[in-house]
């Protein structure tokens, strides 16, 4: 196992001058050459461009210029977030060779931040998924066992900091597409509250569930990198202002633990056919080792927790029907050369650019939108939403949070449920409720199962809570070591 | 056999704010194609809308220049369709909760009085871009309409006639003009029409409905006229021909119209009914309507034209003619408001600004506080023709000159021997010294013959001329005749 500097180790070192960001730098490709070919986390690196960024923040901190909170720090970025430079593909062959003419928010607070940004990292197609399967342009493995997925859709972020081929990473996360990931590859991912991040530049499948979020090694970095991307931004009407909701200061506070913690067990949460003994072992231990610092168990019930898998699948695939209207070869991205009308420009190229996966959840989402069903599919679910956001609200006024897995199970093998998209809808049982109530939730490392692959804690807060939910998640970190754990990485 | 014609009408206004309707991007009309686009309007991955708040408020003071009640919450709905005009492949629009509804707008008819017509609706959406086909075996699309803030006026079905429709339209063009909200210029396609006509039949054998129609984007008064009397004699001809051609057996219809050859022709694309699958559209959040706020379009708002043109009628005494035409648009009833404030005198500032002020105006293409006068300026002019200071032949010059000096018309007209002499004492010297000179008319005046009458008008003349016309020529010929008689 190497041992390899957190983000914020990493950053203190560079300005310190222990280390320069061009060597730091040069070390992450060293790590991309040799493992790479194996892991394959990145659709794009940016070798070139990163070694002059990291060769001009050398040179400000020499002169000793004011820095970034992320000077010289190499991070990755899901490619569903428009960046300017490079490609901006969102796994699809639809936009194979699409360049963005703007980056996105969070990419414009990155650079501020003076981060490094390597490369653009595998996606399930357009985020839809939930193993990186669905990728339509390659595939990314778990850099823990090369044989299963690292999860999904942000399986090439998840697996990139894993692999260490990035000190950090930010994914999206519409139904578990950063915790999920970070569970299966023993890394730590928060999805923020609804309106915390910018969504604008990020590139939308379910407009009223996305959010942006971090990869990370441990709860400090993630606290350091949710500080960089936070925040109103009046080009997101969705965003909250900062009247309504002031940006914390995450690192402040991070390492005092919370008193008289109260951790909601919610019986629907272990209730679950298809739960995994180990992960249910894991994580009643971590429930424990909460006790042990003095924390109570409260349990709870989330009525209508059963509705949430249905009502998540017509609402995102509702929106994606229509966010996903617009790449109909007329603008920009793949069109097809076998039109003999405009028509077929648009079924042709959309027949050809778009996989499996994103056709099957356009149609359902179109379905679920059409007259005559509107009111049975999509209105209803809108309504379960609603039960479901008032089931969390009456919890959290009796707790601190929740916590129950992040996945009923570890990391599966590559192709296990390509054969039924509804079981591969099930892995997000955990995750999905959060992005329908647009409460925040972190996964952090919790074990291990016998056969080495790690398994994943998740931890709900309300709404824009995330510094007293970073603080709880770091009390268990500050008392394990599961978190320190990494692959053993082979070459290909 | 009673036939009456029913037509409803859906209006597009185009906005005039500085940006499009969701994002930063500028209005502009013939600018070269894709140079007023940006990621938002052109649908680009990963972009969002953000309400142009100008225009919100620009509709929901139409709504209430309209008697409509607004909504104090509303939302944004996605309508999908696909074409290449339509970047998202999906338009921003207001479905169930439009920003403003039941209201109403009266009309003058032809034929004398007026007429209600109800306004359903009145809501918000962006335009989309222009596909251009002409001459070309493809098509191009210029995206800088796209994102346009277009408002949406629906009325009932309460217009009877192709007349009434052109006056509805052309009395919601005065009226938007007159709000500031949209510049209403026809040539530059900021209106246009969508009539949906059908024909009520009553016969000994029953009561039959035609199919409702709808005629796709008109876009001049004269079109809309056209293809509504076209319609409503082609549907009576059908329905003459086949009894089943009635709104029950065929529903609703889309017709375009063809200027060329004026008729409405069937059109084959938009036949199949779409599914817009409206839902609220996740990027915007609702919009709340506060009593501030409210408030504060309502202050911005001004007073409508109508209630202008009725307060010039009932309390300057102006004339219906005359006060409609001075409130006919903002800038002139502003213009005259204020001038009547000044002077005093509203008959006198009517005459002028409608003789001189808008004579002018008209020919040079612009309203006539553009023209180089001053309301100030006017109001002293419309006193001075009160009190006689001055003739109205010397006012149209004494105008002339306003338009390019500054100054106190006071001043100017004195400068140019403008005044009338309208002090009888003065006058009466002149006059004397007139009859003085000129023995042998006066005599012929004096005469009461044929020749009398010219005369005295060769005697009034010289009493002109020497007082280089200034004289008022009332005063002086009543002291002639006063002189003359004795």
């Amino acid at each position: 196992m190497e041992a390899m500097p957190t983000a914020r180790e990493l950053r203190e070192q560079i300005r310190q001058k222990k280390i320069s960001s061009v060597e730091a730098v040069k070390n992450i490709f060293d790590r991309i050459d040799r493992y790479e070919p194996l892991v394959g986390a990145y659709i794009s690196t940016y070798r070139d461009r990163a070694l002059a960024q990291a060769a001009a923040v050398d040179e400000r901190i020499g002169r000793g210029e004011r820095v970034g909170p992320l000077a010289g720090v190499p991070v990755a970025i899901k490619d569903n977030m428009c960046t300017r430079f490079g490609r901006t593909t969102c796994g699809s062959k639809i936009l194979e060779n699409f360049t963005a003419p703007y980056d996105a928010c969070v990419v414009e607070k990155l650079q501020a931040a003076d981060a490094i940004i390597v490369g653009k990292c595998n996606l399930d197609e357009f985020a839809m998924g939930s193993s990186c399967e669905n990728s339509g342009l390659q595939r990314t493995v778990n850099p823990w066992d090369a044989g299963r997925v690292p999860g999904g859709s942000s399986g090439g972020s998840a697996a990139a900091v894993a692999a260490r081929l990035c000190s950090a990473a930010l994914g999206s996360d519409t139904g578990g597409s950063i915790r999920l990931p970070a569970s299966f590859c023993g890394v730590v991912g928060l999805k923020p509250t609804y309106g915390r991040v910018s969504r604008y530049g990020l590139v939308a499948y379910g407009s009223s569930l996305d959010q942006i979020g971090t990869f990370s090694s441990d709860v400090a970095d993630t606290a350091l990198m949710l500080q960089v991307i936070a925040g109103y931004d009046k080009r997101d009407s969705t965003s909250i202002s900062e009247a309504e909701a002031p940006v914390a200061d995450y690192l402040a506070e991070l390492d005092r633990p919370i008193k008289d913690l109260k951790i909601g067990v919610a019986r629907e949460f272990f209730d679950v056919a298809g739960l995994d003994e180990e992960v249910e072992k894991a994580v009643r231990a971590a429930l424990t080792r909460y006790e042990e610092m003095g924390a109570k168990l409260v349990e709870v019930s989330l009525e209508h927790m059963k509705y949430a898998i249905a009502a998540y699948y017509l609402i995102a695939t509702a929106e994606a029907s229509s966010n996903l209207a617009r790449y109909d070869g007329v603008h920009y991205g793949h069109r097809t050369s076998r039109a003999k009308d405009y028509i077929e420009i648009y079924t042709l190229s959309r027949e050809e650019g778009f996989g499996p996966e994103v056709k099957r959840r356009i149609m359902l989402g179109t379905y679920a939108l059409s007259a005559g069903y509107y009111d049975a599919y999509y209105l209803k679910a809108l309504k379960v939403r609603n039960l479901i956001r008032q089931d969390f609200n009456q919890t959290f006024a009796q707790v601190d949070c929740l916590i129950c897995p992040t996945a009923p199970e570890p990391a599966f093998k590559i192709g296990a449920k390509l054969d039924d998209p509804l079981k591969m809808y099930l892995t997000d049982i955990y995750t999905i409720s959060a992005n329908l109530a647009g409460i925040p939730g972190i996964s952090i490392p919790c074990g291990f199962t016998a056969a080495g692959l790690p398994i994943g804690m998740q931890i709900l807060g309300a709404t824009f809570t995330e510094e007293k939910l970073l603080r709880i998640a770091r009390m268990f970190e500050t008392a394990t070591d599961w978190h320190r754990r990494r692959p053993m990485m082979k070459e290909k | 056999m009673q036939v009456k014609l029913i037509v409803g009408l859906e209006i597009h206004v185009q906005l005039d704010t500085q940006t499009k309707m969701f994002c930063g991007c500028k209005l502009a009309f013939n600018d070269p194609p894709n140079s007023n686009v940006c990621p938002v309007c052109i649908g680009m991955p990963g972009v969002l809308p953000t309400m142009n708040k100008k225009a919100y408020e620009y509709a929901v003071r139409t709504a209430l220049a309209l008697n409509c009640e607004v909504a104090r919450f509303t939302k944004w709905d996605r309508k999908g369709y696909y074409y290449p005009d339509l970047p998202k492949n999906y338009q921003i629009s207001q479905y169930d909760l439009p920003l403003g509804a039941n209201g109403y707008l009266e009309i003058p008819l032809e034929a004398g009085g007026s007429k209600k017509i109800r306004i359903r609706r009145v809501h918000l959406e962006e335009d989309a871009g222009k596909n251009l086909h002409e001459g070309m075996d493809h098509s191009q699309v210029d995206l800088n309409r796209a994102g346009t803030p277009l408002m949406e006026i629906v009325t009932e079905p309460d217009l009877s006639s192709p007349q009434e429709c052109r006056i509805l339209a052309m009395e919601l063009q005065k009226l938007v003009q007159f709000l500031g909200v949209s510049q209403a210029n026809m040539q530059m396609g900021h209106m246009r029409f969508e009539p949906n006509i059908n024909l009520l039949i009553e016969e000994a054998a029953g009561r039959f409905r035609t199919p409702i129609c709808e005629i796709k984007n008109l876009n001049s008064f004269r079109a809309l006229e056209r293809a509504v009397a076209y319609e409503q004699w082609r549907q009576q001809e059908e329905w003459q021909r086949d009894h089943n051609f009635t709104l029950e057996k065929l529903g609703k219809q889309n017709r375009g119209w063809d200027d060329n050859r004026n008729e409405t022709v069937f059109q084959r694309e938009k036949e199949e009914a779409h599914d817009y699958r409206y839902f609220p559209e996740p990027d915007l959040v609702p919009v709340v309507m506060d009593e501030a706020w409210l408030a504060q379009i309502k202050a911005e708002m001004g007073e409508l034209p109508q209630a202008m043109k009725n307060r010039f009628v009932t309390l300057h005494h102006l004339s219906e003619y005359d006060a409609g035409v001075l409130t006919a648009d903002r800038e002139t009833a502003t213009f005259s408001d204020i001038t009547i404030e000044k002077s005093g005198t509203p008959k006198q500032v009517a005459n002028i600004i409608t003789q001189f002020g808008l004579k002018i105006a008209n020919e040079r293409g612009c309203r006539v506080n553009e023209i180089g006068v001053s309301s100030d300026q006017v109001a002293k002019l419309a006193q001075m023709m009160e009190a006689g200071t001055i003739s109205a032949s010397a006012a149209a010059t004494l105008f002339e000159k306003m338009l390019t000096d500054s100054r106190d018309p006071q001043q100017i007209a004195q400068e140019n021997n403008l005044i009338q002499q309208s002090d009888a004492g003065a006058l009466e010297k002149v006059v004397d010294e007139v009859i003085a000179a000129n023995a042998p008319a006066v005599a012929e005046a004096k005469s009461g013959g044929k020749k009398s009458g010219k005369a005295r008008g060769f005697l009034l003349g010289q009493v002109m001329q020497k007082t280089r016309g200034q004289a008022n020529p009332n005063i002086a010929g009543e002291l002639l005749d006063a002189k003359l008689k004795s």
